[in-house]
């Protein structure tokens, strides 16, 4: 488990250009399939989008309560994956999500969670080749720090409205 | 079918009905999508008709239309269309919106909304259910306020996992009090503002339209192909640095100082050297968020602006040059902090920020020449004056007092002050066919050359469809109705050639156009139908060729200031250019598309229409 990464996510930095859900439709389905897109960028607040995704929580509540085993845990990045053939619906690994992150999406046989890409995310490359560089792949923390990343979108943009309101 | 579905959906409010509808893929061939498409069923459903039919009536319709490209080419446009409260005829007018994404998503490749609903309504889309809800807690509420409502409206749809809300197009008090300088919005400070079609959403009390596709987009034909292209244009998008860094907000100070083609106090003056609004000033003061991007754009030429003054806090964008040139200069304001609220008081009440800036100045310069008096407006209007601003489009968007009037847009202002003063107002009014024209003048030749650039457009003022020659070339309107038709953003398209554009649209479709054919066929078929229904106008105004294909007054008048003082434009070059400009679309002097050129391009159905504006103007 020494390879874990994470995606670390600059809020301020994030254009809101959804190049990364683009990435990675492309890249799980083979088409430009937003709604099917593993990051999902959140813009409440027009002009403070938030991408908003899986941060692989250490104790992966979604993989303990998934009923068929249809989820687990990617040895060499530390990715949810997910088994297709197993994966019944049932939503109980979205009700265990601290965020509510994985997602069911109408046409999908199996709930949609990121995977890391294997260890090497089209998100962040194509988010770096555009020059924002919201996120990028750091060594997983590997403590429950990532969790905050799970607030709530809709709060998360509030704080940093609150931030621009203070000129920090 | 590759790149689009085929179909577009069909919604009358009066019936409260929806259906699909199919249309034959030789039409998407012949009028690729977007303001081509919009055409087309503008003339199919209404043609016969045309001069009878009120924007702002039940029998107009409203249309949302993609192009092939969106989704594909990076950034996401829109059209709006229908028949134009400003113009009586066609304008295809883009707007930036995830909704273009969504409706795709969803599985249509439009929207033709038609009818009036009894009571506000907005429409909710997700996939093939379609819902016209109760706008109740909706209507009245502006801008951030709205957005707010409709997110605490939504809330309530259970859903598998967080998701973002879905976006909407929606409209201000302005469209509600069916303003003609209403645009119809999208996010915070995105609007579709030529053409007026905000007041035609308020007129079928159509609050918004909210769109969740949850499929994939359609096929491109060759996706290898398609990824190469893609990434040649990216490529050159990213080294557009200076551009992603200030956007367009950097040509307030500009194109003033460097190109002499700015408006200034109604256009009386096109150059200013006024450091105070530099772009280094809104980034500096104003700017709280800097990249801002649309749906798959890497440009990210917006920005978010906050201003606060007195109690109330503004956001925007940069704001962009139009709104910035419109709303501070025009104005005779050079305060980045108040244009930053005047921008963003504009968003907020859902108007056009060139049509309205444009009427305003308009009345200011009026009040100061004795035309309108205290006794007409209750306050004074003054250059310069952000409180006096402030009032002003307050009172044009509710339509309360001398707003009401100037609710009416520039041209069909200026014809009533003319009836009530017994003045001759319509040479301080900039505008061309009921459209005020976008904040680029002609006058310098150093930013838009083209003498004809509005005087020949089928969407008169529009800075983003003016015309010139020659004709096959990026200088044509027919370059203008591919982008609008195609649904391509006019700030990204600079990233890929005629040819490579052609082979992108190519590479979508699988389709096989040649540049020949899109400058010789698709260009002006959209041209002359637009042209057509242009010429047909009605029921309130109509246009003569011989007096109106012109500039307005005012750019004959030489340059005051600046380094290209004394600059003008010469009418006799007008005239010429205008003829062979005519010429080369197969119109005849008049502009009237010929016979021939009608059969040519597929369109001998629209020779009636023809026959009728020739008996109207006398020329049979």
């Amino acid at each position: 488990m020494s390879e874990r990464i994470w995606i670390l996510r600059d809020y301020s930095a994030c254009s809101g250009c959804r190049l990364c859900e683009i990435a990675c439709s492309l890249k799980h389905e083979g088409v430009i399939w937003p709604a099917a897109s593993r990051i999902k960028i959140f813009e409440i607040i027009p002009g403070l989008p938030i991408p908003y995704f899986c941060v692989q929580c250490p104790d992966y509540p979604c993989v303990s309560a998934c009923p068929t085993k249809a989820l687990k845990v990617d040895d060499k990045t530390g990715a949810v994956l997910v088994d297709e053939g197993l994966c019944i619906l049932c939503g109980k690994c979205i009700e265990a999500c601290p965020g509510k992150v994985p997602r069911i999406v109408k046409n999908k046989a199996a709930v949609i969670i990121c995977d890391l890409c294997g260890g090497d995310p089209e998100c962040v490359k194509v988010c770096s080749k555009a020059g924002y560089n919201a996120l990028k792949v750091i060594k997983h923390p590997n403590n429950d720090i990532v969790k905050h990343y799970l607030i709530d979108p809709e709060k998360i943009s509030k704080y940093i409205l609150a931030k621009y309101r203070k000129g920090v | 079918m590759y790149g689009i579905h085929g179909k577009y959906l069909e919604i009358d409010l009066s019936s409260e009905r929806s259906r699909e509808v199919k249309l034959p893929l030789r039409i998407f061939r012949m009028f690729i999508g977007g303001r081509g498409l919009a055409t087309y069923i503008l003339w199919k459903e209404l043609g016969s008709k045309w001069e009878k039919v009120d924007p702002l009536g039940p029998e107009n319709l409203l249309i949302v239309m993609t192009g092939p490209m969106t989704g594909y080419y990076p950034g996401i446009k829109l059209t709006i269309s229908g028949k134009s409260p400003q113009s009586n005829g066609v304008v295809g007018s883009a707007i930036s919106s995830e909704v273009a994404v969504e409706l795709k998503a969803a599985g249509y490749d439009g929207i033709v909304i038609r009818g009036t609903a009894k009571d506000p309504v907005y429409i909710y889309i997700e996939d093939d259910k379609v819902e016209i809800r109760s706008a109740e807690k909706l209507w009245g509420r502006r801008g951030l306020e709205f957005l707010k409502a409709l997110k605490d409206e939504l809330r309530s749809e259970p859903r598998w996992g967080l998701e973002p809300p879905p976006p909407a197009l929606y409209i201000g008090p302005a469209g509600e009090n069916k303003v003609r300088t209403a645009a119809v919005m999208s996010k915070l400070a995105h609007a579709a503002g030529y053409g007026g079609y905000g007041a035609v959403m308020g007129s079928k009390k159509l609050k918004a339209i909210v769109v969740k596709g949850n499929g994939p987009l359609p096929r491109a034909a060759k996706p290898d192909k398609l990824e190469e292209l893609k990434n040649n244009v990216m490529e050159k998008i990213l080294k557009q640095k200076g551009f992603r860094q200030w956007g367009t907000t950097q040509g307030i100070w500009s194109v003033g100082y460097v190109t002499s083609s700015e408006p200034i106090k109604n256009w009386q003056e096109e150059w200013h050297d006024k450091l105070e609004v530099s772009h280094i000033v809104f980034e500096e003061s104003y700017w709280i968020k800097n990249p801002w991007a649309d749906w798959g754009c890497p440009l990210a030429c917006m920005k978010v602006s906050r201003a606060v003054i007195g109690d109330k806090e503004y956001f925007t964008d940069g704001p962009d040059y139009e709104m910035g040139a419109y709303l501070g200069p025009n104005l005779g304001i050079f305060n980045a902090k108040e244009i930053v609220a005047l921008s963003a008081l504009a968003d907020e009440l859902g108007l056009c920020g060139i049509q309205t800036g444009n009427v305003m100045a308009f009345a200011i310069e009026l009040f100061e020449r004795g035309i309108l008096t205290i006794d007409d407006v209750g306050y004074e209007l003054r250059w310069g004056d952000f409180n006096c601003a402030k009032k002003l489009i307050e009172d044009i968007a509710y339509r309360r007092g001398i707003g009401d009037l100037l609710a009416e847009g520039t041209y069909r202002a200026a014809l009533k002050i003319k009836e009530l003063k017994g003045v001759d107002v319509l040479k301080y009014a900039v505008q061309v066919k009921g459209i005020a024209v976008g904040a680029h003048g002609i006058r310098s030749k150093k930013d838009y050359p083209q003498p004809i650039a509005y005087a020949a457009s089928v969407q008169g003022g529009d800075h983003t469809s003016v015309a010139g020659l020659p004709k096959n070339s990026r200088e044509s309107e027919a370059w203008r109705v591919f982008f609008d038709s195609a649904v391509v953003c006019s700030f990204t398209g600079f990233a890929a050639d005629e040819k490579t554009m052609v082979e992108y649209l190519n590479a979508v479709t699988g389709w096989t156009i040649t540049l020949e054919e899109l400058y010789n066929e698709i260009g002006p078929r959209i041209l002359s139908l637009q042209r057509i229904l242009l010429l047909l106008g009605g029921p309130d105004v109509y246009w003569d060729p011989r007096v109106h294909d012109d500039n307005p007054p005012r750019f004959y008048e030489p340059l005051p200031t600046g380094p290209h003082k004394g600059s003008t434009i010469q009418r006799e070059e007008v005239v010429k250019k205008l003829r062979e400009y005519y010429a080369e679309l197969g119109w005849d002097e008049y502009g009237i598309p010929r016979e021939d050129t009608l059969k040519k391009l597929g369109l001998t159905d629209a020779i009636p229409l023809v026959n009728k504006i020739k008996s109207r103007l006398g020329l049979t």
